[in-house]
């Protein structure tokens, strides 16, 4: 049985006076992939966003439970410290306009205002960058801005940038929703590729990228945990009714 | 038809009517300077003298005056203006709190400024005055340093609302994205909020300079109406804007007049060209964010 | 250890953010305070009803300068607002080379010292006329005006959805009719406040006033003739030695101060009950 890197605990998380995830107990197994799946609206991505306690940053934003990473509550931890260790790729591309390719991936050290030498620093945006499949196409152009690449080359930019982190997590929230079939194909190349170093956990609503990426899923249903085990398992036996009707196409 | 063809030709004639103001605004300001541009050239600019009874005429020192109180009250403006910008647009979230805090900016904003330079002249000139015996020097209470402070607290509005646009103008998911890396607040706003609307702020920074630069009755009542050199910023001045309100009414030789019109022609062309360079850096940061 | 560093500085910087921006209010409250406290004693009923007094005798009023200010707003109003409405729909419904440089021009008026537009009004109408006059007072502050006007008629026009017009026009309504019975109509509200935000403007403009109006301790009717006006008289007062002519000037401040604020309160709430919804 391999290590649970992520524990969550009767986590309760929404909006206001509304709940939209309803007590949510998870373990995320290490150096996996999971993937989070479920029809809109059902907090997939509120949970993501909660991991990596990015959903408090929202004034309306309400939430309870417990979250353990390796074993420690990151609600007791500062959330820039729980950000660093967990990174994040969001829905749409969103590299900083303002830096260049080299600036937005080491960004993570300056924001943080870590110093480093430059051999250093030209050191981590080459391994990131190439870790993210990134580095051929781009290697003659990084002090550009970011801004001219193609969607997909943008969003591995961002993959790159939070790889940069050495993150023990790296979170994808829809990160292919944005793209062209090529792109995605790409990426999920990618996530295939990460998982030896990293674990990953990866929300989708696209059923057959769960099936072709995903070691593990969890399937939600109006913000509670239907179901959750080895992606095969989930997909060739599903033991709820709910999975069923959603993997055969029955709603959402 | 042909009622359409008379109706458009009337709004043509407003928006004729607007051009042909400006550039008549320029043409009569230069004629009635004329008697002093041809009689001191250049060195109207450049003379430190002006002396309505010698009839010398040399707008340096209140050349000195303007660009010391305008730039001093950007410099103690910006803290505040930017301040209250980062509250409102990246602190605060929506509510009691934030609507107050831009109500009452936007109040300070209209607030007009002969009851700055009333209050300024009554409240801030003792306060001054007590300051400048403290630390030994001629407690004039009036000054360049007074001045100042009534532009600056006149001037956080303008400031405070641009950057507060231009803030709130930054796209959300790049903001996320640097707290997602574990920047802190502040960490966000300075290499990633900042830097993004660095332009937009830029050109708050210039239309508040332009307002300061011909703010008139404010100054005027608080600054001490002295033609000469100022030598530190306690120094009783004049600014280009004080001078002519000061002595307009009372110039009764032609060279006088045409000399205080000439000032105001250069701060016709000053304030032009500062709006001018404002408007165009924030129109292309509203452009280029909107894509 | 590196981590709490930056943690204590983005709590400090916080906190910073927070007392500078609270601190730049603190002059509007001071302001208001000093003028309800020092203005409210000199104001009854008189004080509107009277002239000045000379120095040193007791009981001067703002009659004069009341109805001064209220003349000057008025003329400058009666010439401000048709140009500016007119520009306005033609900066919204135009586009080309003219009125790009046109809407830069707006801006720069807008930018204009309030000195330099009282010289103008001085070469323009006190030269000519011989004399200072109400109307050459009026002719400034209508100056001061009108890019207001023009901004927020132009604003509004410009929200009015497409498909209005396309209505109108398929009722068969020309461009005229479209413009005066149906666009005009529905961005009412909106010229509306900005013309009292423009008259909130103008209201307390000293300088370009100063060599135009120029003042007139009595009530005066005749547009070719000078008047005062509350700002003047600020100005006048505020200036002079005497004790008795500061508290005037106090409680004109507040007169001037409750107008300004008034007129702003009454675009904020009016503003939204006059949007049109579409």
């Amino acid at each position: 049985m391999e290590n649970k890197i992520l524990k969550i605990e009767k986590f309760s998380a929404g909006y206001g006076n509304n709940y939209v995830l309803k007590g949510i107990n998870l373990e995320i197994p290490e150096k996996k992939v999971t993937a989070i799946m479920g029809p809109s609206g059902c907090g997939k991505s509120t949970l993501i966003r909660c991991i990596n306690r990015i959903h408090e940053l929202n004034p309306d934003a309400i939430y309870k439970g417990h979250i353990y990473l390796n074993g420690e509550d990151i609600y007791r931890m500062n959330p820039t410290i729980v950000r660093r260790k967990i990174g994040m790729v969001f829905q749409r591309p969103n590299p900083f306009p303002t830096m260049s390719i080299y600036d937005n991936v080491i960004a993570g050290y300056t924001l943080n205002g870590i110093k480093l030498k430059r051999n250093e620093k030209d050191r981590i945006v080459e391994e990131a960058l190439k870790k993210a499949f990134l580095w051929d196409e781009v290697k003659d152009v990084l002090h550009r801005k970011g801004t001219f690449l193609s969607g997909g080359q943008q969003q591995r930019l961002c993959i790159a940038r939070a790889l940069a982190m050495k993150p023990e997590i790296l979170l994808l929230d829809e990160p292919t929703s944005a793209l062209d079939p090529k792109a995605t194909s790409r990426i999920e190349e990618l996530i295939v590729e990460l998982k030896e170093t990293v674990t990953i956990v990866l929300v989708t609503h696209n059923i057959s990228q769960a099936a072709r990426v995903s070691d593990y899923t969890a399937f939600l249903y109006l913000g509670e945990l239907m179901e959750f085990g080895p992606t095969e398992r989930i997909f060739v036996a599903p033991k709820h009714k709910k999975t069923e009707e959603y993997l055969t196409g029955k709603f959402g | 038809m042909k009622s359409d063809s008379i109706f458009k030709a009337m709004l043509y004639t407003g928006g004729v009517i607007v051009a042909l103001l400006v550039v008549f605004s320029f043409i009569s300001l230069f004629r009635a300077s004329w008697l002093s541009i041809r009689q001191f050239g250049l060195k109207f600019i450049l003379s430190p003298v002006w002396n309505p009874v010698s009839e010398k005429f040399g707008a340096l020192p209140f050349i000195t005056g303007t660009l010391a109180t305008s730039i001093l009250a950007l410099f103690i403006s910006l803290p505040f203006s930017i301040s209250i910008a980062l509250l409102v647009g990246v602190y605060l979230p929506d509510g009691f709190l934030k609507n107050s805090l831009s109500y009452a900016t936007d109040l300070l904003a209209g607030i007009p400024s002969i009851i700055y330079g009333f209050w300024g002249l009554f409240s801030l000139v003792p306060l001054m005055r007590k300051m400048e015996i403290k630390i030994g020097i001629l407690p004039y209470g009036v000054g360049i340093l007074t001045a100042s402070i009534v532009l600056a607290i006149m001037i956080i509005p303008y400031t405070s609302s641009i950057s507060r646009e231009v803030i709130s103008m930054v796209p959300e998911d790049i903001k996320e994205a640097g707290f997602a890396l574990g920047a802190t607040t502040r960490e966000v706003i300075f290499k990633i909020i900042l830097p993004y609307a660095r332009s937009g702020i830029f050109a708050g920074i210039l239309l508040a300079f332009g307002r300061a630069f011909g703010e008139t009755m404010a100054v005027t009542m608080v600054i001490g109406n002295s033609n000469f050199m100022p030598k530190n910023i306690f120094s009783p001045a004049n600014t280009m804007a004080s001078v002519i309100a000061n002595e307009f009414t009372e110039a009764t030789k032609d060279i006088h007049l045409s000399s205080l019109i000439q000032i105001g022609l250069w701060l016709f062309i000053f304030t032009f060209l500062i709006n001018l360079l404002g408007n165009i850096v924030v129109n292309k940061f509203r452009v280029e964010s909107r894509k | 250890m590196r981590d709490n560093v930056r943690i204590i500085k983005d709590s400090l910087f916080k906190i910073l953010v927070y007392s500078l921006a609270f601190l730049s209010i603190v002059p509007l409250l001071m302001i208001i305070l000093q003028i309800v406290k020092n203005g409210a004693s000199v104001i009854t009923l008189k004080f509107f009803l009277r002239l000045p007094q000379p120095p040193g005798e007791s009981g001067g009023g703002i009659l004069n300068s009341l109805i001064g200010t209220f003349m000057l707003v008025i003329l400058a109003s009666t010439l401000a607002i048709p140009v500016g409405v007119a520009t306005g729909i033609f900066l919204a419904e135009v586009k080309n080379k003219f009125t790009e440089f046109l809407g830069t021009l707006v801006n720069v008026l807008q930018g204009l010292p309030s000195i330099v537009v009282g010289i103008l009004a001085y070469l323009w109408v006190v030269k000519p006329m011989g004399g200072f006059s109400a109307f050459s007072g009026a002719v400034a502050l209508s100056i001061m005006m009108l890019p207001m006007i023009i901004k927020t008629t132009e604003e509004t026009v410009r929200l009015i959805p497409f498909s209005l017009k396309e209505a109108s026009f398929s009722l068969g309504a020309n461009y005229t009719k479209t413009i005066l019975k149906v666009i005009i109509p529905a961005s009412a509200g909106g010229i509306l406040s900005g013309i009292i935000i423009g008259i909130s403007r103008i209201v307390g403009e000293t300088a370009p006033l100063l060599f135009t109006a120029f003042g007139n301790p009595y009530v005066n009717l005749n547009p070719a003739k000078p008047v005062d006006a509350l700002p003047l008289l600020i100005f006048n007062y505020a200036m002079s030695p005497y004790d008795e002519w500061h508290k005037i000037a106090w409680g004109t401040s507040l007169v001037l101060i409750v107008i300004v604020l008034g007129l702003n309160l009454l675009t904020k709430v009016a503003g939204k009950k006059w949007k049109t919804k579409f």
